[in-house]
């Protein structure tokens, strides 16, 4: 009795620990060794493993620190609702539109096509799109819109921006085209015999009901934009910074224990808005 | 030449490789075992050409591999993961940061057959003796240690150096004449508010930061000691000038990779920035118009060389010294200067080059006949003169070399904030 009860004990930690050190291996390790070169301090030749609050001091005193965490929140912030927009649009016409399940699949599949390639090249094709001398300008100018190109098109937070829409809407469009997918549509129907309208069916039926979808999309896409350096820096052409590119340059630069600094606010940032957003919505719960 | 233990069939093979064979010293008693032996180079794009390595099999018979990065990646390389190389070919700032570090080990200057040969600039840092020593990180500086196994720099030519020069050139702006219309002279230009929204510099700090010194000396707004190691005040008056010049507009974008800078030349949305100067040339060969246009305050230069790994020891030593002595022996050195950089032995690359290209590439003379490059392009056609002139021309006028400050981190965060402005 009490051996099979070891037993069935130590099946269980045995069952649990191959993710457990996975887990401990990949994420837990290195966040932690981050976190603690993150106190060290760096010259030009050679890493100083001494604890010292020099990093997180400077980064805190530095008016740019709080500059491009505000950009990086910014751009987040812009493109959540575009995408948030976008996505639950194409969604709710896949979902609710659409009325055969092929012609759902077909057109699903439609929308990843894009993913078929690298997003650096989804994004950099952007770039003799949106030139001085690029397609969109001469459209324009032809259709007579402006007679000047317009600068703006390119190098600046609406390319950035634009960019990251493109990139981003699909992991928008997929959360909730699924949690649609699993409405009872009797619900549906059941509002309208109650005499509500469209949109009341939509306010009060369906956005409660995707609200995990909507949740997960959120988590993805901020995540994503908050932690990006590459879009950033090809679309603004270098001329913004956001969190990313600040760690990118001083990885560059040899200065890891200032890097880690920064890699560390920015994910104790995205973390409190993750739990932030978890309050909103019981994920595990609704779905 | 003594006689041959000389088992090397590939040396024997064909006219050239001929020569090749008797301007070296016989082979050592390793030859039998040298086809086994692969050194890992690696250093950025400019020299880490995949023809050098082919033709080091064919010459020297051993294998060569080759890796290609970018300027930070190779500093971060050398400086943290010495035993993913044996021979490091980096630039002589990146040695700055590097050296230090003991990850490589100093070269014994008398196995270095040419030595006598290598141009002053690396050696005493004069190209003649009237000349007077740039600004910045010079490559004599940092050329020479004290012993085997120094870590500091010899503040004159002692048997040990610290890189063996390969390859350099001297930078400046490049801009597309057919948008401008009208000669530009200075590097004042750059931040000149007739190109608003229509220049660019690069964002590598350490060379961004000296074309940003460069274009404020000239617009007389600041004096410096040393423009490659400011002060803290002139690092932020400097950064100062540039960030007023980026908010009010006047830079379209900024580029880190030598693609981003041929694209914004070529599609016209700058028509002034720093460039380098194969970028101009591939702008060129898309039939575009662009110069690389010499300025009256000089150049900003910077030079490469080969280092060896702390590791390497034995055979694998040897044939390292075997490959710098053959990559001193011109071969390599026309194969750079065909594509406009210079070689640290120009008298040996002559004879790899024609009469017309040493001409129209070193002499600064008017080209004969229509220029290639080493694949085949045209570079040039004949009746055109390199932008610059001849090798003391341009080498004679440089103002400043690429450099590491003393103040470099201080540097990299203004530089930081400059971005992000």
């Amino acid at each position: 009795m009490r051996a099979g009860e070891t037993n069935r004990h130590l099946s269980g930690w045995l069952l649990a620990s191959p993710l457990t050190l996975v887990l401990i291996l990949f994420l837990v390790l290195p966040i932690a060794m981050i976190v603690v070169v993150s106190f060290w301090q760096a010259t030009e030749f050679s890493i100083i493993p001494a604890f010292s609050w020099e990093n997180y001091d400077f980064l805190f005193g530095s008016p740019v620190t709080y500059r491009v965490f505000g950009n990086t929140i910014k751009y987040a912030l812009i493109v959540w609702a575009f995408t948030l927009g976008i996505g639950f649009t194409v969604a709710y016409f896949l979902a609710f539109h659409v009325r055969t399940q092929t012609w759902q699949i077909a057109l699903f599949l439609l929308c990843t096509i894009p993913f078929w390639t690298s997003n650096i090249i989804r994004m950099i094709s952007w770039i003799p799109f949106l030139g001085r001398n690029g397609l969109a300008n001469s459209a324009l100018i032809s259709a007579g819109i402006t007679d000047e190109p317009l600068d703006w098109l390119l190098y600046s937070d609406f390319s950035v921006i634009l960019a990251f829409v493109h990139l981003y809407t699909l992991f928008m469009v997929v959360p909730i085209f699924n949690t649609m997918m699993r409405i009872d549509k009797s619900l549906i129907e059941a509002a309208y015999d109650g005499g509500a309208s469209g949109f009341q069916t939509l306010t009060n039926v369906i956005i409660p009901l995707c609200k995990p979808g909507i949740m997960i999309g959120t988590i993805f896409v901020v995540t994503l934009v908050m932690g990006d350096f590459v879009t950033v820096r090809f679309m603004s052409g270098s001329q913004s910074a956001n969190v990313g590119r600040l760690i990118q340059n001083d990885i560059a630069l040899l200065q890891y224990p200032s890097a880690s600094a920064t890699a560390v606010v920015l994910l104790i940032t995205v973390l409190m808005v993750i739990g932030i957003l978890l309050r909103f919505v019981d994920i595990r719960k609704e779905l | 030449m003594t006689k041959p233990t000389l088992s090397r069939r590939s040396l024997l093979k064909g006219a050239a490789a001929a020569g090749a064979a008797s301007a070296f010293p016989a082979p050592m008693i390793w030859a039998q075992n040298i086809k086994d032996v692969t050194l890992r180079q690696f250093g950025t794009g400019v020299s880490n050409l995949n023809e050098v390595g082919q033709k080091v099999k064919e010459d020297l018979g051993f294998t060569l591999e080759m890796t290609a990065l970018d300027s930070d990646a190779v500093t971060q390389r050398a400086a943290t993961q010495p035993g993913s190389f044996d021979i490091a070919d980096i630039e002589y700032w990146i040695c700055k940061k590097v050296w230090p570090t003991g990850n490589l080990q100093a070269m014994d200057v008398s196995k270095i057959k040419n030595y006598d040969k290598i141009v002053g600039i690396f050696k005493d840092g004069k190209l003649t003796p009237e000349s007077t020593i740039a600004q910045g990180t010079a490559p004599h500086t940092v050329g020479f240690t004290d012993g085997p196994d120094g870590t500091t720099f010899a503040s004159e030519q002692t048997n040990w150096m610290t890189l063996i020069p390969t390859i350099y050139n001297a930078d400046t702006l490049g801009i597309r004449p057919d948008l401008i219309g009208r000669p530009i002279e200075t590097w004042a230009e750059l931040l000149n508010p007739e190109f608003k929204g229509k220049a660019s510099i690069l964002d590598i700090s350490s060379i961004g930061i000296m074309d940003a010194a460069m274009v404020c000396e000239a617009m007389g707004e600041i004096a410096y000691g040393d423009k490659g190691n400011m002060t803290r005040e002139e690092i932020d008056k400097t950064m100062a000038i540039f960030t007023e010049a980026k908010k009010a507009g006047q830079f379209r974008a900024f580029w880190k990779t030598f693609d981003e800078s041929v694209n914004l030349m070529a599609s016209g949305e700058v028509v002034i920035q720093s460039m380098w100067s194969p970028a101009i040339t591939a702008v060129k060969s898309r039939g575009i118009d662009c110069v690389y246009q010499p300025l009256k305050e000089g150049y900003r230069s910077w030079g490469g060389g080969i280092g060896l790994s702390k590791n390497l020891s034995g055979l694998e030593l040897d044939a390292a010294y075997e490959y710098i002595n053959w990559y001193l022996d011109g071969w390599v050195g026309g194969f750079l200067m065909r594509q406009g950089y210079y070689s640290a032995v120009p008298e040996t690359s002559k004879n790899h080059m024609s009469e017309n290209e040493w001409g129209y590439w070193f002499e600064g003379k008017e080209a004969t006949d229509v220029i290639t490059n080493p694949f085949g392009d045209a570079m040039a056609q004949a009746g055109e003169v390199r932008d610059g002139g001849s090798f003391e021309e341009r080498m004679g006028s440089v103002a400043c070399w690429n450099a590491v400050m003393d103040e470099n981190q201080y540097m990299v965060r203004k530089w930081n904030e400059f971005i992000a402005a």
